[in-house]
């Protein structure tokens, strides 16, 4: 009977404890956005304090953006996903329909509300006076990129070369001679885009290692390898836009709707839009733009939409089993 | 009174039905479930998955490097299973422990200290470069990873063997006139093969499976040096369940067909020493 009475009230114990925690958010995010969304979700916190007064926690996992697209799918109660590529998030409808099929839609600017591109770090002094994408294909230029079949980041590294070479030499079949090129030089094909950063700047493999902007500020920043590599700014690169969704399936169930759409607007929030910029991703807000318009150069861009006719179509073309990149590998094709 | 005649542990019965309840929850659910999935996609599909140029390729890397780390193991194990049960020296416990440390080790840590060991700005990497020869980012390179993580398995597994096997029997070989390579061949090394057989058994179906040591030393160029496991997680990243499912199932298979061949010698080499000291 004592028992008995003890196990009850401990269950009561626990539903109370249950009613009263506070909210938290499940944020689901790939590699490189570690230092970023550390910041943001603090300063998210204290602004949801102060307009709603209740307190909310923000827990953050990181991984390559196909992996953690998986463990969503695989049933890790995500309230928001914020992944690499459009493709990763594309997957949650496909399987499980866990946002609806136009989540895209539903945020401005593509559901993207900061934004990188890709750029070239190179060894101090660049002694292989690498300029531009032409200079990755000449003979002898050791390229360090990660597998674009397991990282989302090699991906816009692949797209960005493969864009390049359709509109300077055009044409695809151009293209594919210039990408193949390329590939003919990358002694070590890493399976995630931190893993490309640690061989190129660690194990001193390569002359030119092809990165996320905002990795390549990190390098040089807190790195601290400002006296050991430089970054260098290609004639033309591509828009990579890192999306954002709420996870309609599971907010619903845990009921964060609410909080998790906020927390999400919150950041094309001028002071969002802020942190992004400090943490080296380029902003949309155009005050903040301007203010970050030395660390950001301008430089022409060119979108994943209107070069490639969106990811669906890429990652077919290019990146499933037998696309151009099994291609460049597999003899005899 | 009547009294059965009881066994001194407890009832066949009941152990037999706890072991199989216990393997199919650990092992034979699983395994169902991943053969399931795999033919999901069909016989045709998955014979195209399995047998595609990379994968191929994946194999023979797989399978090869697997195989020469197993031998290097099976010489160099079992000599330093001797060294350590037979002398006596400062340190030999140290040792002893050492052996054991890839285990512990996780697998990942593993691969990065070799790599930055074995990369040409590393302590080693650097003289080896000297000479012409890469290790890191090569075959080469997994081969040592391999190599590392299996090392304990016939150290291990030959080691009791040893402590068993009475130095009195190499002395009365001597005694009848045995030189030490006939001792060492005729006497030592047919006792010993069943265990050493058993540890390259496993050690070669552990580096089969390994992933997370050899990923960062592999350098994982397609048809180079891409191991069967790395495509795995490439399938699962393009989010290919079957098609992963289809390459595990292969490996699996083949991982069972070794450990099967392997254990039907030992069953051979023992009966045939039997029928020989009759």
């Amino acid at each position: 009977m004592r028992s008995r009475l003890f196990f009850a009230s401990l269950i009561l114990a626990l539903a109370a404890a249950t009613a009263h925690a506070d909210t938290t958010l499940l944020n689901v995010s790939y590699d490189p956005t570690r230092e970023l969304y550390k910041d943001f979700n603090a300063a998210f916190a204290a602004d949801w304090k102060k307009q709603t007064g209740e307190t909310v926690t923000i827990n953050q996992s990181h991984g390559g953006s196909g992996k953690q697209s998986r463990g969503v799918i695989d049933g890790l109660e995500a309230d928001v996903v914020t992944l690499a590529l459009a493709y990763d998030i594309d997957a949650l409808n496909q399987h499980g329909g866990l946002v609806p099929a136009d989540w895209q839609k539903r945020l401005p600017d593509n559901s993207a509300p900061y934004t990188s591109t890709i750029v070239f770090l190179v060894r101090k002094g660049n002694p292989k006076a690498i300029k531009d994408w032409d200079d990755l294909v000449k003979p002898g230029t050791a390229v360090i990129t990660p597998n674009p079949k397991t990282s989302g980041g090699a991906r816009w590294n692949y797209l960005a070369a493969w864009g390049y070479a359709a509109k300077k030499y055009g044409g695809d079949a151009a293209a594919k001679d210039f990408v193949s090129k390329l590939f003919k030089n990358v002694p070590v094909l890493d399976s995630g885009a931190r893993g490309a950063t640690t061989t190129f700047v660690e194990r001193g493999q390569g002359d030119v290692l092809l990165a996320w902007e905002n990795e390549a500020l990190l390098a040089l920043g807190e790195g601290g390898g400002k006296d050991q590599f430089e970054i260098v700014l290609p004639s033309v690169s591509i828009l990579a836009e890192p999306p954002v969704s709420v996870v309609d399936k599971v907010v619903d169930k845990r009921g964060t709707r609410k909080v998790a759409e906020a927390y999400l607007r919150y950041l094309y929030s001028p002071q969002g839009q802020e942190i992004a910029a400090k943490d080296g991703y380029r902003p949309r807000d155009q005050a903040v733009a301007a203010k970050y318009a030395s660390k950001f150069p301008k430089l022409p861009l060119f979108t994943v939409d209107d070069t490639f006719g969106g990811w669906q179509k890429a990652q077919t073309t290019h990146f499933a089993d037998g696309g151009t990149f099994d291609q460049i590998y597999v003899p005899g094709k | 009174m009547r009294r059965r005649r009881r066994h001194a542990l407890p009832g066949f019965g009941l152990t037999l039905g706890l072991c199989l309840a216990y393997l199919a929850l650990i092992v034979l659910i699983p395994l169902a479930a991943l053969a399931l999935k795999s033919a999901t996609i069909g016989p045709a599909e998955f014979w195209k998955t399995v047998t595609a140029p990379r994968a191929l390729a994946s194999y023979r890397v797989t399978f090869g490097c697997s195989a020469i780390a197993g031998a290097i193991n099976l010489v160099l194990g079992p000599l330093l299973a001797w060294v350590l049960v037979r002398y006596r020296f400062p340190g030999r416990k140290l040792i002893d422990a050492l052996v054991d440390l890839p285990f512990a080790l996780p697998t990942a840590v593993a691969g990065i200290t070799l790599t930055a060991l074995y990369a040409s700005r590393g302590w080693l990497g650097r003289w080896i470069e000297a000479y012409g020869y890469k290790i890191a980012y090569t075959p080469a390179g997994i081969t040592i990873a391999l190599t590392f993580v299996s090392l304990p398995f016939l150290v291990r597994s030959v080691q009791p063997v040893l402590e068993q096997l009475e130095p009195d029997i190499e002395e009365a070989a001597a005694t009848l006139g045995a030189g030490r390579l006939t001792t060492l061949w005729r006497v030592i090394l047919p006792t010993l093969w069943p265990a050493i057989l058993t540890g390259f058994a496993l050690a070669f179906a552990r580096a089969v499976g390994e992933y997370g040591s050899v990923i960062f030393i592999a350098g994982n160029m397609p048809m180079v040096s891409e191991i069967a496991p790395l495509l795995i997680v490439a399938k699962l990243d393009g989010f290919d369940y079957a098609g992963a499912t289809a390459i595990a199932v292969v490996l699996l298979f083949a991982s069972f067909v070794a450990l099967f061949a392997i254990n039907l010698l030992q069953l051979w080499t023992v009966k045939r020493r039997s029928a020989e000291a009759r």
